[in-house]
């Protein structure tokens, strides 16, 4: 991974000396991967396949055994809902994100730097507590269901809380900053005049939007994805905290098989399922170059 | 002639700033018109007006005979080459000229021919593969017009498109513009701040100040026949001098005192009496030197000056010379002058011009 990137991010360096250089330089943060993700991604993976001890250990020889967490009443479900709550929060942060990275990356330079700050502020705060603190709005007897019942639009006895649409609310919460920062990134570099060219050449300006915009800023609607996506789809504290039963997600079930169950097989099985999950998402945006084709 | 682009009384505000100031100009079919003046005058703004980009306060636009001041950019039949050519950094040059077309909903066939042509015209065929950011300056030049132009427009808007290339090139995209102009015949509307540029490549130039037209003018009246002291500045070099009128004369010609230059006789302009202060204007080219005396004859005006400075061009020289208290600028073919020679200066009565 390391001496991969050492190489997309620096083509000129041709010559074997120079290549040399950047494989030195390179490497410890590729030893530190190979150290601390590679070795126990495969640990992981290898450990799915062991046989689980009752004491809570993990056995000797190898069987498939763990795997048969899937065929449990309610797993299948739980992926299928991890999907889609992560595909919902990775859409609503997009959406959302979208604007406002636009917005900031309008404003003056001394507004910017204001703007981003109040982007990242929420990070200042444990995350733990500011999701909290979305239990205590949310709750029953909290100000937004009391406003809601006010108004007549909620049932006495319907909850806000322990539902899947509160966790995709309340994720999308979270990651948003995730989103607008590396759309900003992309958006700050990109020439307005751009807009005014498509439109010229007889673009809407829907069109200048989808076929100059978007195109352009292409490498930070991935990432945005990509950062919002991957870390939604393994999202544990969330579902738990503000999700009930019917917004259990893989996070949550991987918790359960580790820390009530004690099978860690099982809990690498899904675990490594999810790694999976979010593999072809990672693979595509990799492998898409940016604005290869028009439409 | 019927005009074919008309700008009707068109104003346009930002705030307290009247960027165009009620401007009314006729443009003929197939014209290089340019807009020329500093920065900030305006000249942009009312080509983006042109385009669409700014919808005016009032006043009206009218491309042949149709108001299209409500149109928005994608429903005016003008195309623009922007001043750092916007080109699309996610396309190739050819996609960049297949844009315009793409929206418009061309066959493939249809596209693809006119994409070629246009190429060829522009002689970017060995670059039609590559992104904007593997081109030169000139290169991203001709994509820039070729991606306007393939969209057959009625009127080209050209945005200071020569400003961000150096001396040599700008001087040999000149030659294309007028070259491609000539091949096309689209009518082209060119804003400048460089007054070599609008002179050499317009048919008609139209010098602008604060929001305001000052003169429009083929460029050569426009030198010859400044009708205020902004334009006689702006286009060219010149000399100033305050004076008042001494004499009318017949053939439009006036007499005017100016200390220093021994009563003059020039070029007047409508309107004046005797005894009015004037401003008279005299191009640096246009005044003579000479060792001796002129032969001295009623139509040619004389005086006495000293050299103070001398600067070298190469081709030609400046000359500071005072002739009593006024001071001049005159410009001549290289020779050895030294400061503190005596002199005679003389210039002919059509060579200076009352400008205010």
């Amino acid at each position: 991974m390391g001496v991969w990137w050492g190489e997309r991010c620096l083509p000129a360096m041709s010559t074997p000396r120079q290549t040399l250089t950047a494989r030195l330089l390179t490497a410890p943060s590729f030893v530190w991967m190979l150290i601390f993700f590679a070795w126990p991604a495969a640990n992981l993976f290898l450990l799915a396949f062991r046989p689980a001890d009752v004491t809570g250990g993990v056995g000797e020889g190898w069987t498939i055994s763990a795997w048969r967490v899937f065929q449990e009443p309610g797993y299948l479900e739980a992926i299928g809902r991890t999907l889609w709550i992560s595909a919902l929060t990775t859409g609503g942060c997009l959406l959302l994100a979208l604007p406002v990275a636009w917005r900031i990356s309008r404003a003056g330079p001394r507004w910017r730097s204001w703007l981003l700050l109040l982007v990242v502020l929420p990070f200042w705060t444990s995350f733990l507590i500011r999701v909290y603190a979305w239990r205590v709005l949310l709750q029953s007897s909290g100000p937004l269901a009391t406003l809601l019942r006010g108004l007549g639009l909620m049932d006495e006895d319907a909850m806000l809380l322990y539902h899947p649409a509160a966790v995709v609310v309340v994720m999308i919460y979270t990651y948003l900053p995730l989103a607008i920062l590396p759309l900003y990134a992309a958006m700050e570099k990109f020439d307005p005049h751009l807009l005014e060219a498509a439109r010229d050449l007889g673009a809407t300006q829907w069109q200048a939007l989808s076929k100059v915009l978007l195109p352009t800023i292409q490498k930070g609607v991935i990432g945005a994805a990509l950062l919002v996506g991957i870390p939604s789809l393994g999202s544990y504290v969330v579902p738990e905290m503000i999700g009930g039963l019917d917004a259990e997600m893989l996070g949550s079930k991987i918790g359960q098989r580790l820390f009530s169950d004690r099978n860690l097989p099982q809990a690498a099985a899904l675990a490594t399922a999810l790694a999976l999950l979010a593999m072809p998402a990672v693979i595509m945006a990799i492998r898409k170059r940016p604005g290869e084709e028009m439409t | 002639m019927q005009d074919f682009l008309v700008i009707d009384h068109v104003t346009k505000c930002f705030g307290p700033l009247r960027a165009v100031a009620d401007v009314s100009l006729g443009i003929g079919r197939g014209e290089i018109f340019s807009l020329l003046g500093p920065s900030g005058c305006g000249k942009t703004t009312l080509l983006r007006l042109l385009a669409g980009f700014e919808q005016a306060d009032s006043g009206r636009i009218l491309l042949n005979g149709q108001d299209i001041t409500p149109l928005p950019p994608e429903r005016r039949p003008v195309n623009t080459v922007f001043q750092n050519y916007a080109l699309f950094p996610h396309l190739s040059v050819w996609e960049n000229i297949a844009f315009g077309l793409r929206i418009a909903g061309k066959s493939r066939d249809a596209m693809k021919e006119m994409v070629e042509r246009m190429i060829k015209l522009t002689r970017l065929e060995e670059h039609a593969g590559k992104r904007p950011a593997q081109l030169s300056g000139g290169q991203k030049q001709r994509v820039a017009i070729a991606r306007a132009l393939v969209n057959e427009p009625q009127v080209l808007l050209l945005d200071e498109p020569l400003a961000a290339l150096d001396l040599k090139l700008r001087q040999h995209m000149l030659g294309e513009l007028t070259a491609l102009h000539a091949l096309v015949g689209t009518t082209f509307i060119y804003v400048t701040h460089d007054q070599g540029e609008a002179i050499s490549l317009s048919n008609r130039i139209a010098v602008m100040n604060e929001g305001r037209v000052e003169q429009v003018d083929a460029p050569a009246t426009l030198y010859e026949e400044p009708t205020n002291r902004f334009v006689a500045s702006f286009i060219g070099d010149a000399n100033f001098c305050q004076g008042s009128v001494e004499e009318m004369l017949p053939g439009g010609y006036v007499r005017v005192a100016v200390p220093g230059l021994n009563s003059p006789m020039v070029q007047g302009r409508p309107g004046l009496a005797c005894g009015q202060g004037v401003r008279l204007m005299l191009r640096p080219e246009k005044l003579r030197l000479s060792l001796t005396r002129p032969a001295s004859h009623e139509r040619v005006n004389v005086c006495r000056a000293v050299v103070q400075e001398v600067a070298y061009y190469g081709p030609h020289i400046r000359i500071r010379v005072n002739c009593g208290s006024q001071r001049l600028q005159v410009q001549a073919v290289a020779q050895l002058l030294s400061a503190g020679t005596q002199l005679w200066l003389s210039f002919d009565p059509d060579d200076g011009r009352v400008v205010g």
